[in-house]
Order: structure tokens, then sequence, then C-alpha cells
């Protein structure tokens, strides 16, 4: 019988731990075929955030560094400075990279380290048991925001791909969802070009994906998709916010 | 090779150099931006790295992360700046990765001052960061120990795959002297494939590796922490480095001292003497491990009736020297902590009033 669908070489057969409906899966599926296509399984230095991902290299069958939680951009930065020949990706989540990791990034990104950033938001802490991150929704209600996220007190959520984007140097900033397939074949596209610009040498690259936390949202799987749609894409609107060629 | 006069932090940055440390992460504070001031200027003329931080808790993870890819890293830097470089310090010991650190301290705590100090010997030798692990520490006292405490940091880094750092005292960075750079401890970095995540192709292998430090299955954690424990273990009976001063006297008093405040009471040693007093003295060079049998078998000399921790703090490496007389002599402080450097007369005043309080 003719095989048409496996998983990709640079996965390990392992089962992932994530939640029903949680969108980790997607993204790391979409990485792990971007390096197989791209066939640099063999060159490629993965690192895992503090959140939900922290065991991500049990699902990447690749070399990978388990960073502190918001330093991978500094580790990343680290492992390019001294072999630059080695492609290296950050995978971290909105409390690891827009919050506790907020000033590794930036810099990174400034200095135009050619590293490729994933970036998964999914508004809130998952790891931790769904408490308040700086992309969570106003009024969005978590764990350490019973009522509500009150913009008042805490501000607007941040737009992780636009504040980048404001910084001259980086050249590749994006922003995907991957709640549905024509959104996931986009997303795939942005993880292989932000990947192509590393192998290249053209540039920093960022692709945030607005990615789902049922279980901390207090949502079904189908709810939390809808809700992505309905209150979170008109925030956070996809597209390229920044390319190299324009 | 002739010597060179050269100021304390150029060398420490030449020294690294020397030893084949082609990559340098950093963050300017004084007094040791020296340092990164001549290896921006050094490391370009040798094919190396040399890149400026946004922080030191940049910097340290960018030791951490290219230590981990298996090529040889070193940073420096001064006592707050420690303080944030303590976390990855912890996690390149838990992932056992090796680099090189070198403190040199200014008076704290908080931001302190500017001038020289030992205030961070806790800091250095009992932890700084979190969870159960130890650093290599060694305390130069001048700059040529210096120079050769850091090319001999590299490969002992690899050899226990554990951080290494050099704590100096801000007169060590700032004091020229002349320096030469033995050959002998120029060394060949360590074959790290079966653990560095230097990519599989580098390594020709179908393997790939794995840098951490969450162990949540089973015994994992308090295996790795057994792993850890033995190589601090290992340090203890391979790494100790002593000197002493005026030992083989049947000296009344016992001196313990390292770094810069060793060599005021080498002075005040030999004011002593032409007095007709003899006092001894045990320099530690490594911090931890701690020469414990040495400072023990010196303090438990017959003749000797007193044991003086002389130190640039407010007393921290006498809580060692007690824990190895172990109540046999009365053990003494005295120190200076407010980045002054004292004169020797003061530390012979001292040792005089001590040997009257400890009469025999
Ligand atoms: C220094 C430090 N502070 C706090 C934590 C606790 N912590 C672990 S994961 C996490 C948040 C993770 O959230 P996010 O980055 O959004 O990832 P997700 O779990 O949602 O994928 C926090 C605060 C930690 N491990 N280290
Ligand atoms: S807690 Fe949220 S982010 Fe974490 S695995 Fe579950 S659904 Fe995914």
């Amino acid at each position: 019988m003719a095989r048409v669908f496996q998983k990709p070489k640079s996965m390990t057969s392992a089962h992932t731990h994530y939640c029903p409906g949680c969108t980790h899966g997607i993204v790391h599926r979409l990485i792990a075929e971007t390096i197989d296509e791209l066939g640099i399984q063999d060159r490629t230095v993965g690192i895992a955030p503090v959140g939900c991902a922290v065991l991500a290299y049990h699902y990447f069958d690749c070399d990978f560094q388990e960073a502190a939680h918001g330093r991978a951009p500094a580790m990343a930065t680290g492992i390019k400075r001294v072999r630059p020949d080695l492609l290296v990706f950050t995978y971290q989540g909105d409390g690891d990279l827009a919050s506790i990791g907020m000033g590794e990034i930036i810099h990174a990104a400034n200095r135009g380290e050619k590293f490729t950033a994933i970036f998964v938001n999914n508004t809130v802490y998952g790891m931790t048991g769904g408490q308040m991150a700086p992309t969570t929704m106003p009024n969005q209600k978590t764990t350490t925001s019973p009522a509500g996220r009150d913009v008042t007190n805490c501000g607007m959520p941040i737009k992780i791909a636009e504040l980048i984007s404001a910084l001259q140097t980086p050249a590749y900033v994006t922003r995907q969802t991957v709640i549905k397939p024509k959104y996931i074949i986009k997303a795939k596209k942005a993880i292989r070009k932000a990947f192509e610009y590393q192998m290249a040498g053209t540039c920093f690259s960022l692709v945030e994906i607005v990615s789902t936390c049922p279980t901390n949202w207090g949502k079904t799987p189908l709810e939390s998709i809808k809700w992505t749609e309905t209150d979170l894409l008109p925030y956070y609107q996809l597209g390229d916010c920044k390319t190299p060629d324009a | 090779m002739a010597k060179v006069l050269m100021k304390g932090n150029e060398a420490i940055g030449e020294a690294a150099i020397r030893a084949g440390c082609l990559n340098y992460f950093g963050y300017p504070i004084t007094p040791q931006s020296e340092i990164a001031e001549y290896l921006s200027r050094r490391m370009p003329e040798v094919n190396g790295m040399f890149l400026q931080a946004e922080s030191e808790v940049a910097a340290s993870y960018m030791i951490f992360g290219a230590s981990a890819a298996g090529e040889r890293v070193f940073t420096t830097s001064s006592s707050p700046g420690i303080s944030l470089m303590s976390e990855a310090i912890s996690y390149c010991a838990a992932a056992q990765c090796p680099a090189v650190f070198v403190n040199i301290m200014r008076g704290g705590p908080g931001l302190g001052g500017i001038l020289p100090s030992q205030g961070d010997y806790f800091q250095a030798t009992k932890g700084g960061g979190h969870g159960d692990y130890h650093l290599l520490v060694m305390a130069p006292n001048s700059v040529q120990e210096a120079v050769e405490m850091v090319m001999k940091a590299f490969p002992l880094a690899e050899k226990y795959r554990n951080p290494v750092i050099i704590l100096g005292d801000g007169l060590i960075g700032q004091m020229m002297e002349p320096v030469e750079f033995p050959d002998h401890l120029v060394s060949t970095p360590s074959d790290k494939s079966s653990w560095a995540t230097s990519g599989m192709a580098t390594r020709k292998s179908t393997q790939r590796n794995l840098v951490r430090s969450l162990f949540l299955v089973g015994n994992s954690l308090e295996d790795n922490n057994r792993c850890l424990k033995a190589k601090y273990d290992q340090m203890k009976k391979e790494e100790i480095q002593c000197a002493d001063y005026n030992i083989d006297t049947d000296y009344e008093a016992l001196i313990v001292s390292y770094g810069t405040m060793s060599r005021v009471c080498r002075t005040a040693i030999d004011i002593l003497k032409k007095e007709g007093i003899e006092v001894g003295m045990i320099r530690p060079q490594t911090l931890f491990p701690y020469p414990d049998a040495i400072v023990q078998k010196a303090a438990w000399k017959p003749s000797c009736r007193v044991v003086t921790s002389m130190e640039l703090s407010m007393g921290q490496m006498v809580e060692d020297v007690e824990r190895v007389v172990q109540g046999r002599r009365p053990v003494t402080w005295f120190g200076i902590a407010g980045g002054i450097v004292p004169a020797p007369e003061e530390i012979v005043d001292e040792m005089k009033r001590v040997l009257h309080a400890h009469q025999s």
C-alpha cells in the first residue's frame, strides 16, 4: 500500500504531552517538515523554552538546548556567533518571549542575529496554569486576572510582531496562525521562508503564531478555534509585517 | 617569552586568547571594563569573536549557548554583574557545560563601590545561583598569577565540564606588572562530541545531542546531582592549589589570606619577623576546592596559638577557616570592606593584639 502521510524525519516517534486542541503540536510539525525539506536536520540546533514546550526536544530529532525562561535568544546568539554554519531556531511562548525574555529578543533582533525565532502566542502562561501574559486580551479571564485583564492596570496586550518590526534591523517578521488548514499552509510557508533567510545569511526572522490553549482558556478545542478567529485575529492581525525583499 | 608590562585586566584578556579561547561575550562594568575594551580590538586581530551583550544576563546565556555548542568561551564582570550571571552559571553547572567566568570584585552589597573587595567569597564558593552546585574557584594575588589561572581555567573547565571562576579583586585588575604567558599553559580544546550540540554533521553522527538541566523522570535529578557531587569530590582530590609563607618557622600565629590581601600580609610578616615575632601564612589559590588539610595542618602546628583570617570582607573565608580548624585553636578575623586595602602596619598591629590576647 502506498504511504501517503507520515511523520517528518526530523520528529521522533514520541507521543507529545500537549493537551487536546493545543496547537503546539502543529507548529512542531511545520518546523520539522521545513527541516526535512531543506535537508538541514544534521546541522540544526533547536532551543526549547521554559513553558509547555520545555520538552520540545523529545519530539524534534536534532540537536537541542534547553534554555532558562526567556533566555533562548541569548543562547541562540551564543551559538550563531561561534558557529555561524549551524542553523538555529528558538521556540518560545509569550510568557517566555514577551515577558521575562523581552530584553533578549529585542536585542537579538536588533543586532540582526541570524537565527529564527518561532513565537507561539497563546495569550496565557500555559505551563504554570494559565496566568496572565503580556499578550492576554482586554477583559480575558486568567488565573491572575480573575475579573478579566484590566487594561487600565496592566496596559494593552503587546503586539510582538509589530514591536519587532519597529526596529530597523530585523528583516523578516510575520504573524500567522494554525487554527485551520488554510492558515496552516501559510504558516508553513512563513516558517520555511524564515529558515531559508537564515540559510542565506539574510536576516534575523521572527514568526509569531497565534495559538490556542483550550485548557487554560476553559474552552473546548472547537470553541478555542472560534474564539481565536472572533477575538484574537482582529487584534493580532495576520500577515507579513516586514520582509527583506520589500 | 620575554616579560611585558601589562595592566591586570588586559593581561587577563590576552591570557584567554593565548590559552586558545577566541570567543568573548561581556558587558561593561568597573573595575574590569578594560578587559572588554582590550578584547574588542584584540579579537579581530586573531580571528576571534567579541560581542558586547545587552546585559550580564544575556552575556552569560550567550556563554551557555556557545559552550553547549562545544566551543571555548569566556566572560568577565564585576560583582553586581556576576549576581546577574548567577542564574546562567547554575544552568551551566547543571547541564555540565564548561565555561570560564572572571569576577574582578568590587565592594558591595548593592551598587557598593568600585574599589577592590573580596566580598564575593560566599557567592563564588558556596553557590551564588540556585541549587546544588559548585564552581572551581581560583584566586590570584598578582597579575602573573591571574594570567596563569586564566590559562589553566579552560582545560580545567573542560576536564570537569563545569564552570570555573577566577576571583580577582579590583587591584589585580587595575595594577600593572610584568607578565609572561607560559607556553606550557597553552591547551587544546577537549573532544566534546559525546555531548555538545555541535550539529550532527559536525560530529559525523546520526545521534543527536541534548543539553538540558530539567530532570523530571524518576531518579534522574538525584542521579544528575550525584554525578555533579562526584566531580566536586574529584576536584577536592586533584585540584587544590595553595601557597605558603614563613611556614618553616615555629610561628606563633597563622594568617590565612588570599588575593591582594595576602600580599599585604606578606609584608606584615616580614616586619613582624624583624621584631622577633614569627607569623606563618597559608594562601589558598583555589577557594573551592578549599585546601582544608593544608590549613588544618598549619593551624595545628604545636607552636601556633591562634589563627587569623585576613580578608577584604566583613568575615567570609573565616567560616571555612573555623570549619577546618575544628575548634582546636582560636580563630579570629580581621577585615576591611570599604574599598581600602590596609597598610601592612595595620596587619602588624592586629597580629600583635591577637597574640597578646591569646598568650601561651
Ligand atoms: C525564572 C523563572 N521564572 C518563572 C518560571 C515559571 N514558569 C515556567 S513556564 C512559565 C510561563 C510559560 O508561559 P509561556 O511562555 O506563555 O508558554 P506556554 O506554556 O503558554 O507555552 C513560567 C512563568 C521559571 N521556570 N523560571
Ligand atoms: S496548557 Fe495550553 S499551551 Fe500547554 S499544552 Fe495544554 S493547551 Fe497547550
